[in-house]
């Protein structure tokens, strides 16, 4: 789908940042300040040309959902800027917003919630007309209507203007809802997974219906979703999310045929391939998604990434992650005996200084000793390339780690991408 | 060959409709070998979710059904509710689509499984029953340190975990998972199916995995059973199936699974029928790129197609089609009304 030699910028996105302040303590609920902050979109900043598809792609929690309402000013950046065809809109009251917003429309995941279930489709339609003023009298809205509803194939229009969203199936909810976003003559569309929720069957069609719709209407897609395959198939480019940041962003053949960052190329090696010739090994990133309220120090994904090295950002809890896996493979035994060299690790403090409480009535030195034996029997693990003293302390161990770096977007040979392998020296 | 764990004597669930009956499952026959994982797919509304809680007998009040599901020499669709829910758990479990709901979040994960253990299996002792519980969360790669944390504390792929380890702690000898990976994210998938994979490996378990993503089949079954309008159109090995499928159906459903090697897109036109008033002959005439005049007229044969597999096609049996039906059907184009 590569259509977009277009170089003229539609948006520009700089450091745009949105956080959700969790307010856990009494103070910070009453004052709205302090307290732990969820950072869901963290200094994210491209530019998004006119005529092309943008693909923003992660799992749940990556952001990529409130970037994408973000754009549209639905949900408040706390910071950055969101540039219009060098308008600026963060920071824009809603009434200012408003009228904006036939420019930049958003179709919605679940076809049905996000259609009235008691309006009927002509109705709906005709709603985005009216509100923007778009029409004058009820014949031209109601010829407008019928020219979009056919548009989108919902054919014949006379069978389908009465009908209430629940008459529909769910590929044609999807079509009305597409209806209603194009309505207005946007520029932008943001479909946030508009095909997730759909049959296998159907997705291709509605994913043909939007290629013919930007085709047509000149328009230009953010396409929200987890799903890499249809997003390599759909996407001019790729922006590659984890935890609020992008970490990959590039056209879409220098993603796929040539990933950088170790989250991407684990990303797409995990994806289920429906024919078993051309399945590739998989190589999963262990353990789980980081708490997004406390995001690992350094690069995000350093404590599941297996190419990570000394200044990508070790900390305590990268050890109690170790631990913790080390007692998943060994068995009751072990686990007895070595858990009870080891005070309690929910506490640790999330700088490079850890300090590993040794357990109650127990030796450092023997802890030291545990510590010392994880490491000889797996040295390749790649967190003992940032640690670089361990200390027996009174009451317990203290593990010094190299600092880590934040990386930003390097430039690569293909994608940009915010790994420290890319770092120029 | 050893005997089926579980076996599915032409099965048939309905449920009553104003427009009449709704024939969920229409006719399934299907065996389940110990050690097996069979994958269940086909669209939305072909019946899938249906099959699998009728075989573990968790049909809502005033579904219709006939046939057998036979467990260990009884049929489970005629057990009195006090033996049926006996058998569920220790013989026969489920794991849901979504984690997040069936974890009770009051609950600790201990007590979860303490529970289900002192219900099934009253005579473990309690540091048993710990053993146990934990060894079983270990081969889920769940910590014992987080034994005694609360359903909220993990993420949703840890608590999918969770959920497949309190199936599997009573050692069920079959298991029906429904969709168990599609609110998850790809990375959390993969590592489920490579779960799942091990399953077949460490245990006897028989399980029948639903799912609409023929990628998980792939990568996760021995065998495939495609239903389509509550009837199962092919079954067979899943490599086989998935590499050179028999029935259109199964071709068209694999062509249009988006996949990194897509180059078009590809959709089966229309949408599945409605099961109250199914089209006559094949089902899947109406939208079948094959289809010839005798599918519309009658019920298509089950051809054994290859080692082990079986599809309902005619097809395959076009020595038996009657004269003159063998012409290509004529139809209008389907309208845009009738498409998904």
């Amino acid at each position: 789908m590569t259509t977009a030699t277009a170089t003229k910028t539609l948006m520009e996105i700089r450091d745009l940042q949105v956080h959700f302040s969790l307010h856990e303590s009494f103070k910070s609920r009453v004052t709205g300040r302090g307290g732990r902050a969820v950072k869901a979109v963290d200094g994210v900043s491209f530019d998004l040309h006119e005529g092309e598809v943008l693909g923003l792609v992660g799992e749940s929690g990556s952001g990529k959902t409130t970037l994408g309402r973000a754009l549209l000013g639905l949900v408040r950046p706390t910071g950055g800027s969101v540039k219009l065809r060098g308008e600026e809109l963060a920071g824009l009251p809603e009434r200012a917003l408003r009228p904006k917003r036939r420019h930049l429309q958003m179709v919605f995941q679940d076809p049905h919630a996000s259609l009235n279930p008691s309006m009927p489709l002509e109705t709906a339609l005709a709603h985005p007309l009216q509100i923007h003023k778009l029409t004058s009298g009820a014949a031209e809205t109601q010829a407008k209507v019928r020219e979009v509803l056919e548009l989108v194939n919902l054919a014949p229009v006379d069978q389908f203007a009465g009908r209430l969203p629940g008459d529909l199936s769910g590929g044609q909810k999807q079509r009305a809802a597409i209806a209603r976003a194009i309505i207005t003559g946007p520029d932008l569309v943001v479909a946030d997974e508009p095909v997730s929720m759909l049959d296998m069957s159907v997705r291709a069609k509605i994913l043909d219906l939007m290629i013919d719709l930007k085709r047509r209407l000149g328009l230009t897609y953010v396409y929200v979703t987890h799903d890499l395959a249809s997003a390599k198939f759909f996407c001019d480019r790729v922006a590659i999310m984890y935890l609020g940041r992008i970490v990959e962003i590039g056209t879409t053949q220098q993603i796929f045929e040539d990933p950088k960052h170790p989250y991407t190329q684990a990303l797409i090696r995990a994806i289920p391939e429906p024919d078993p010739d051309k399945a590739l090994p998989r190589d999963l990133p262990r353990g789980e998604v980081p708490d997004a309220a406390s995001p690992p120090l350094g690069c995000s994904f350093h404590p599941r990434c297996s190419q990570a090295f000394g200044p990508c950002g070790w900390e305590g809890r990268d050890l109690r992650a170790i631990l913790e896996q080390r007692w998943v493979n060994a068995g009751e035994e072990t686990y007895t005996t070595e858990r009870a060299l080891v005070g309690d690790l929910e506490k640790l403090e999330l700088t490079h200084e850890a300090f590993i409480p040794a357990g109650p009535g127990k030796d450092a030195g023997d802890l030291l000793g545990l510590l010392e034996k994880v490491r000889a029997e797996d040295p390749d693990e790649p967190l003992w390339r940032g640690v670089r003293e361990l200390r027996a302390e009174s009451g317990g161990v203290h593990v010094s780690f190299e600092p880590g770096i934040d990386p930003v977007l390097y430039e690569t040979d293909a994608a940009r991408a915010a790994c420290l392998l890319y770092r120029p020296e | 060959m050893s005997a089926p764990a579980l076996s599915l004597r032409d099965l048939r669930i309905w449920y009553g409709h104003e427009r009449g009956a709704v024939r969920a499952v229409d006719g399934v026959s299907l065996d389940l070998m110990p050690g097996e994982t069979v994958g269940l797919v086909g669209e939305s509304g072909c019946g899938k979710s249906t099959l699998g809680r009728g075989v573990l007998g968790l049909l809502p009040e005033g579904a219709g059904h006939a046939g057998e599901v036979v467990y260990q020499g009884r049929n489970i669709l005629e057990l009195k509710p006090k033996e049926l829910r006996a058998l569920r758990g220790p013989d026969l479990g489920m794991i849901f689509q979504e984690p997040m709901t069936r974890l009770n979040p009051l609950m600790k994960i201990s007590a979860h499984f303490e529970e289900v253990l002192k219900i099934h299996e009253p005579e473990l002792g309690k540091k048993e029953a710990r053993r146990r519980a934990l060894e079983t969360l270990r081969g889920m790669g769940i910590p014992p340190t987080r034994y005694h944390q609360y359903p909220h504390e993990f993420s949703g792929g840890m608590r999918q975990r969770i959920m497949i380890a309190l199936a599997l702690v009573l050692r069920p000898a079959v298991i029906v998972a429904d969709e168990p990976t599609t609110a998850l994210d790809v990375l959390v998938e993969a590592q489920i199916l490579r779960i799942i994979a091990d399953l077949r490996r460490n245990f006897d378990t028989a399980l029948l995995l639903i799912t609409h993503n023929l990628g998980i089949v792939a990568e996760a079954c021995d065998r495939v059973a495609v239903m389509y309008a509550g009837r199962v159109v092919e079954q067979g090995p899943a490599y086989d199936i998935t590499t050179k499928p028999a029935h259109p159906y199964s071709r068209e459903l694999l062509r249009s699974t988006i996949s990194l090697s897509t180059t078009k897109l590809h959709s089966i036109p229309g949408a599945p029928p409605n099961l109250v008033t199914p089209p006559p002959g094949c089902r899947f005439h109406p939208r079948c790129p094959d289809a010839m005049k005798v599918c519309a007229e009658h019920w298509p044969p089950t051809i054994t197609t290859g080692p082990a597999r079986r599809s309902e096609c005619w097809l395959h049996a076009s020595e038996d089609i009657p004269a003159g039906l063998e012409a290509p059907l004529e139809r209008e184009a389907l309208a845009a009304a009738e498409e998904a």
